[in-house]
């Protein structure tokens, strides 16, 4: 599997021309521009095997086998395309790489039989990968020429789909690593803070704080022992851009961490991942130990004199470690909780030494700026806020998955024009981006370019890129309800306006969405009021609580009430939900025709809402139903309906 | 060095690196803080020192925010106002309405908040969190539903005490302030020393209150009850009642418990004195045996029951005295029964104390004699402040009255084992007088009274040096024990005492305490000291009596059995 | 429990989470044996180790089920319905999140993002995934599970 250390080196180092036939030959094998045989690569990161990659993977293996046929087998991570896995490809030699969709394993012999006979099955084709020297195959579109490409600018996650994650020679032929040769041998450290602050990069885990200010921070702080963290928490429910990034493509990643712990002066890094991305780990365990192998970390990498160790370790799971204070005490062995800002990490950080925390994202966006130059970088996107941005779009929309597009970009053409808008039919009611600590976009503000700046101004905010698409069968208030029930339960609970606020705002939200009973009593005057109290609770939150977290907490409440406040209404005073999402405020009849007086359904409501004889229809008291629909579950003859 | 800051449109200096707060304080402004405490760790969790600083997004807190530049800053706007208030109306939204019936009413900081901060109604409403009340301990009780996680006991804890049996548990609204597995308190390491409780702001840790347990022995015409009251409950009750703290009331104190009811009134200072008597054998004896150990005094329960636990190792150089008032419970339960008329009484012997750890204390089986304790109850400074209220007496009509003989020393050698460094200073007095015949001008010693919390001194006694120490607060004991055992100190006789400054600052006393407050209380032991006549515990005609009519000589069989104890390795979970 | 105290011989506080991982990994729970063992190691309070394990969702102080449910709900999901997953799971096994059931069976444990958001909502039994699953099909998996037990 290790290609050897020699070639690896040769080629890092010198320039393709420089190469001889022979290793030209191999570097050609390497780089998949000449075959051997056919090559068929599967997504088996986490997408692809929730949707049955392994299964696939298996079917392939047997179907070559029992037909004896000599192919690769290969892994490769995600192309992005989530709700199309498991996604395979597969390269005949000589020819362009064809990408299909939705390969389950009852479909791989037929599709197999197929490809093998040079006929393409039109079925589930996604697309052929533009590749030079490679015979295209007529008639069918390319990968960047269907509209959920076409639009992208994919300058990090490129390379993911595509390539073996597990093979750093791949990467190396790619042109890998050059970046970090470069760097090391002919740029001093304040050449590569300058050059990064030139290239404008700034943080992508959502604050975009300037990269290439935060390491001159922590480069000017004297000190024995400096630290570089990446940041792979990445716990924003429904985001998965950092993971999908590292299952593709780890070494990119430890380029970029290698990269921004030279420009610091560190020779000691760690990445704090998630305990549960045990895909990632295991490609980010496997890149360390190839990298290691082969003299490209550790000490004295390429003789340069520069040492570098990368560590991993694993989050055991908490929300609030993704903010860096917090992840530097789980670190150091402690309870995660936030400390207060400043002293900053960069100054006082992991262990009291100066420490910068950078997130998988922005670190592996280096390389292709030092290769390319801070002018390249600068000129995508928008002024002030350059380079391109990965979303995860999830949610009520046609295609599920990974974007990159430049900074800028209309929130229209990221979800309606790539990722396929919602599904017919429907319609578009919001966008919720940026997760837990994100902001409700409501339709008509979907020509608002996404770039740090313009968010801002439109009282937005990015967050790390997460995008829950809601048509109009969502409910606005449920899913802010669900977003403060997250905060409640992942709050630290170091300080009293997050750790009491939360759960009160979380209170209100779920006495909103849920019909009164007796005890609880909440009347509408109730209701209303408790609304009035989230916006003053809000303010306070945002105003004194210690970290982003709870700073944060209050933004879906609030954007949504500035948004659907009628939503709100609605839920309050007509205690009904229009998008039919809030169970608890459905209002429940039985149908006399239907009901046989079978009895059922009145043993067992909760709150004996439901009277009548037997053998005669049942009727529900209104009054008394609190809407829990087990009276509809229980009922063996469908008389049971909602309004 | 000097940084101007504007505060509420007045200039003042700041120190480059200091906190806002400590500028504030300094310059007479005050902001209200909960989490933070003088000397220990900043948290900066509580969010109630916001200020607003122009220019600055959100509210930042002045106890953790380091001044670097000139700021203007507003300690009270409507905005900063606005955002305690929430706080604390927070708080409350998940706290028990039970005022009336706590501990700490009166001397709550959540409660005196809420009403600074002018809250008059429950306006956020919400369910409370369930929670268990923890009683399993003797010493201390934990009602975590009071509790608002400031942190401080943890921190105390760890950082004053070593101990760290408490710590945060579990994250978000299920946060809480609980042992290893949450087991109850008697089963983790606590060592009842009571800091926490007193670093409390509310009543969230408050004492294991016994005081009503008395009224099923006063008055009762079977049973005789007799009180002992520590020195440093002497000269710090008076601040629960209204007098300025440092007012030595001892003899008012005694008065008033027998008009209570009890039928014999003693002061502890009496078995510190017999104690001192003894230390003194022990002394000579290791000194002869001369293996090098120092002697560590064991008059401290909550110092001893750490031994045990965390030093099993330093058991042997302990000393084997129980503490002052159980060696004054034994000779209570020895004396009394023998006396005429009381053949087929029941004696109960009540202690009241600083010390919340004599309450477990009390409950260990070495203690006891047969199996029954020497020791029925222990009230703190703070139930006594409330059974002298009950009482209805008018303090200022009473005249102070003396112990009950014969145990009553008139001297003051006792009564130093107040405050840290006491014991060992009234020891130090009685062995100098025992090996050189001579005695010792106190005066001689008074240099060992700066305020620190370790001190040490060498005494020449005779032709030997003995090197005396005390240090106070089990963190500071243990960073000593450390250079002793590296070779970096010599200590001969060492007195260690759990609360920093001592017992005066002991779990049972009444609250607020402050470095002002302690220090007066400091001042009022050895102030006693100073106008005492007698200053020693050899020279006290009282305890010739004792040793001539029931123990025989110190060292003797009976003080043996009456005085000493064992000490032993104790498994909890550290 | 030695083997595992012997792979970290640097007793730094920074080596408890990796130590408890270790613990977690191995016996699928940490036992008070374990915290007292850990503490004596490291030369940390056990109140400490106690702390710092109930704060993070990875550690657990009982044993889990032999069938581990890992429920999905991450925003997608949640929008697909994780939530009448959630209560049918609790009303099937009896249980609730970071609940193992009475015989051992079953352990239900809420995640936030599994990282198929595309297939919400998506549940794991120990390592095997089911996607796009409703509460019809959840019944028949936990009974086909409880049947394989049997
Ligand atoms: C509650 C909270 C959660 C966070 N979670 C993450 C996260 O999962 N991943 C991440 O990279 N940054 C996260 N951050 C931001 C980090 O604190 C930190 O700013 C970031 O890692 C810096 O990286 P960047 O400068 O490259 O953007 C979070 C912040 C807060 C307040
Ligand atoms: S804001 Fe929330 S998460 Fe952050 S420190 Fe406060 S309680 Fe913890
Ligand atoms: S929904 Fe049906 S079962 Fe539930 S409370 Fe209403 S009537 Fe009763
Ligand atoms: S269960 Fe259905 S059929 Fe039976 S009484 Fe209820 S509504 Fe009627
Ligand atoms: S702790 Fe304070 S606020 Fe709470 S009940 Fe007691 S006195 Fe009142
Ligand atoms: S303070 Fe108020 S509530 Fe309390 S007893 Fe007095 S009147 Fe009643
Ligand atoms: S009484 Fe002392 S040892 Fe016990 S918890 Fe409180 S501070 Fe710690
Ligand atoms: S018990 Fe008291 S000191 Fe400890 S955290 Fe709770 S309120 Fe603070
Ligand atoms: S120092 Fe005094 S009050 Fe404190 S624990 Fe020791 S004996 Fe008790
Ligand atoms: S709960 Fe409102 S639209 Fe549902
Ligand atoms: S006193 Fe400053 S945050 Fe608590
Ligand atoms: S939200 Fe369930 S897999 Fe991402």
């Amino acid at each position: 599997m290790l290609p050897d250390k020699e070639f690896i080196l040769k080629l890092a180092r010198s320039a393709p021309t420089e190469l001889s036939p022979e290793d030209q030959e191999r570097s050609d094998l390497l780089k998949k521009v000449s075959l051997l045989r056919p090559l068929v690569m599967v997504n088996c990161s986490t997408s692809g095997v929730v949707a049955g990659a392994k299964q696939t993977w298996e079917a392939i293996e047997n179907y070559v086998s029992d037909r004896s046929i000599d192919i690769d087998l290969a892994e490769t991570g995600s192309i992005g395309l989530s709700s199309e896995e498991p996604v395979v490809s597969v390269q005949l030699p000589g020819r362009t790489r064809l990408f299909f969709s939705k390969v389950t394993a009852d479909r791989v012999p037929n599709m197999l039989d197929d490809l093998f006979h040079h006929v393409v099955p039109d079925q589930k084709l996604i697309g052929q990968l533009r590749q030079s020297g490679h015979e295209p195959w007529s008639d069918l579109p390319y990968l960047d020429e269907i509209p959920f490409f076409a639009l992208q600018n994919r300058i990090v996650m490129g390379d993911c789909g595509i390539i073996d994650p597990f093979s750093m020679g791949e990467y190396i032929v790619g042109g890998g690593y050059k970046a970090f040769l470069q760097t090391i041998r002919s740029l001093t450290i304040s050449e590569v803070c300058d050059l990064v602050v030139a290239s404008g990069l700034r943080g992508r885990s959502g604050g975009g704080f300037a990269t290439g200010l935060k390491w001159k921070a922590a480069f000017n702080t004297p000190s024995d022992q400096k630290y570089l963290i990446c940041n792979a928490e990445e716990s924003d429910p429904g985001a998965f851009m950092d993971r999908n990034l590292m299952e593709g493509n780890p070494f990119l990643l430890l380029e970029g961490i290698s990269i921004a712990a030279y420009a610091i002066g560190s020779n000691r890094a760690y990445i704090y991942i998630r305990s549960e991305y045990k895909d990632a780990i295991r490609k980010i365990k496997n890149a360390i130990l190839q990298l290691r192998e082969s003299g490209l970390l550790g000490d004295n990498i390429m003789d340069s004199g520069y040492n570098l160790q990368i560590s991993l370790r694993k989050g055991p799971g908490a929300f609030v470690c993704g903010e860096e204070t917090a992840l530097i005490a789980s670190l150091e062995g402690k309870r995660g909780m936030p400390s207060s800002k400043p002293p900053y990490p960069s100054t006082s950080g992991y262990l009291g030494r100066p420490t910068v925390v950078n997130n998988v994202e922005t670190l592996s966006n280096l390389p292709a700026i030092i290769r390319n130059g801070p002018q390249w970088f600068n000129g995508i996107g928008p002024e002030g806020c350059p380079g391109t941005k990965i979303f995860s779009i999830s949610g009520r929309v046609r295609i599920s998955g990974l974007v990159e597009v430049p900074m800028g970009t209309t929130f229209n053409t990221i979800v309606n024009e790539i990722a396929g808008g919602v599904e017919t039919g429907r319609e578009l009611k919001a966008l919720h981006v940026g997760g837990p600590a994100g902001c409700m976009v409501p339709a008509e503000m979907m020509d608002v370019p996404v770039s740090f700046e313009s968010l801002k101004s439109n009282e937005l905010v990015m967050g790390s890129g997460g995008i829950l698409v809601m048509d109009d069968k969502t409910c606005v208030v449920n899913t802010v309800k669900y977003f403060m029930d997250y905060v409640d339960k992942q709050s630290c609970g170091k300080c009293i306006p997050c750790r009491e606020g939360t759960r009160r705002m979380a209170e209100i939200l779920r006495s909103i969405i849920r019909k009164s009973t007796d005890e609880e009593g909440h009347t509408t005057l109730e209701l209303f009021k408790g609304v009035m109290q989230l916006e003053s609770l809000a303010e306070v939150m945002k105003d004194t609580s210690l970290c982003g977290l709870g700073q944060n907490a209050p933004n879906p409440v609030l954007s949504s009430l500035k948004y659907f406040r009628h939503e709100y209404e609605e839920h309050i005073f007509d205690r009904k939900c229009n998008s039919n999402t809030c169970t608890e405020l459905r209002s429940w009849f039985i149908d006399v025709d239907m009901c046989t007086g079978c009895s059922i359904c009145a043993k067992r409501c909760p709150t004996e809402a439901i009277i009548g004889t037997a053998r005669h229809p049942y009727f529900i008291v209104q009054q008394k139903c609190i809407g829990c629909g087990i009276c509809y579950e229980v009922c063996k003859f469908t008389a049971v309906y909602y309004k | 060095m000097g940084i101007r800051l504007e505060v509420n449109g007045r200039a003042i200096e700041a120190v480059k690196g200091e906190t806002v707060l400590t500028a504030l304080n300094r310059n007479g402004m005050h902001v209200p803080t909960i989490c933070n405490l003088k000397d220990l760790s900043p948290s900066g969790a509580c969010r109630m020192c916001v200020v607003e600083v122009k220019g600055l997004e959100t509210l930042v807190p002045a106890c953790s925010f380091p001044i670097e530049e000139p700021m203007t800053i507003l300690t009270h706007s409507p905005r900063v106002l606005r955002a305690r208030k929430t706080n604390v109306e927070l708080l409350l939204s998940n706290h028990p309405d039970d005022c009336l019936y706590c501990e700490r009413s009166g001397s709550c900081e959540l409660q005196s908040l809420s009403e600074d901060l002018n809250i008059r109604e429950r306006r956020i409403p919400g369910k409370k969190s369930p929670h268990k009340m923890d009683k399993s301990s003797p010493a201390i009780v934990r009602d975590p539903a009071k509790c608002i996680l400031c942190g401080r006991c943890v921190r105390i804890c760890e950082e004053i005490m070593s101990t760290s049996c408490l710590d945060f548990a579990h994250r978000g609204n299920e946060l809480c302030i609980s042992t290893t597995l949450s087991k109850p308190l008697n089963f983790s390491n606590c060592t009842s020393c009571g800091q926490c409780l007193i670093s409390c702001p509310t009543g969230a840790l408050i004492e294991h209150v016994q005081f009503p347990e008395l009224d099923a022995h006063i008055h009762e015409p079977e049973k005789i009850v007799v009180a002992q009251f520590t020195p440093a409950v002497a000269v710090s009750v008076a601040e629960q009642l209204g007098y300025k703290p440092g007012t030595n009331l001892s003899g008012i104190i005694t008065a008033v418990l027998r008009r209570y009811g009890f039928d014999h009134v003693l002061e502890t200072s009496f078995g510190a004195e017999m104690m001192m008597m003894e230390q003194v054998e022990i002394y000579k004896k290791r000194a002869a045996e001369g293996n090098g150990l120092l002697l560590m005094t064991s008059s401290c329960p909550s110092w001893v029951q750490f031994v045990e636990q965390s030093y099993p190792e330093l058991i042997p150089i302990l000393s084997t005295l129980k503490s002052p008032q159980q060696i004054l419970g034994a000779l209570i339960k020895e004396w009394y029964p023998k006396q005429p008329g009381n053949e087929n009484k029941e004696i109960v012997s009540v202690v009241i104390t600083s010390c919340t750890a004599a309450k477990t204390e009390a409950r260990r089986v070495e203690m006891s004699k047969s199996g029954i304790p020497v020791i029925d109850l222990v009230l703190t400074t703070r139930e006594l402040a409330r059974l002298i209220k009950l009482s209805g007496l008018d303090l200022d009509r009473l005249e102070p009255e003396q112990p009950d003989a014969p145990f009553y020393s008139p001297g003051s050698a006792g009564k130093l084992c107040g405050v840290a460094g006491g014991e060992i200073e009234a020891t130090v007095r009685t062995l100098y007088s025992n090996l050189t015949g001579r005695e010792l001008p106190p005066a001689k010693l008074h240099r060992f009274r700066i305020h620190k919390s370790f001190r040490e001194m060498v005494i020449e006694v005779g032709d030997r040096e003995v090197i005396m120490g005390t240090v106070s607060g089990l963190s500071n004991a243990v960073a000593l024990l450390k250079e002793i055992k590296n070779g970096k100190r010599k200590v001969d006789l060492l007195e260690v005492m759990a609360c920093p400054d001592g017992c005066v600052n002991g779990g049972g006393q009444p609250l607020p305490v402050d470095e002002k407050v302690l220090r007066n209380r400091s001042k009022a032991v050895y102030d006693l000291d100073n106008g005492s006549k007698l200053h020693t515990a050899h020279q006290s005609p009282s305890i010739q009596k004792i040793y001539n009519e029931v123990l025989g000589e110190p060292g003797g069989e009976k003080s043996q059995e009456l005085l000493f104890t064992t000490f032993k390795k104790r498994e909890v979970l550290l | 429990m030695d083997e595992i105290l012997k792979r970290f011989p640097q007793i730094k506080r920074n080596a408890l989470i990796p130590l408890l991982q270790a613990v977690q990994d191995e016996f699928g729970y940490i036992s008070e044996e374990a915290i007292a063992r850990i503490g004596s190691h490291l030369s940390l309070p056990t109140s400490k180790v106690y702390g710092l394990a109930t704060f993070y969702n990875q550690f657990s102080f009982s044993p889990r089920g032999v069938y581990h449910i890992s429920l999905c709900n991450g925003s997608a999901c949640h929008l697909g319905g994780s939530g009448d997953l959630f209560s049918e799971l609790t009303k099937l096994l009896e249980i609730g999140d970071g609940e193992t059931t009475r015989d051992g069976l079953f352990s239900l444990e809420v995640q936030s993002c599994i990282g198929a958001c595309g297939q919400p909502p998506v549940m794991a039994i120990n390592d095997t995934y089911f996607s796009g699953v409703g509460v019809k099909e959840v019944r028949d998996i936990i009974k086909q599970y409880r049947e394989d037990a049997t």
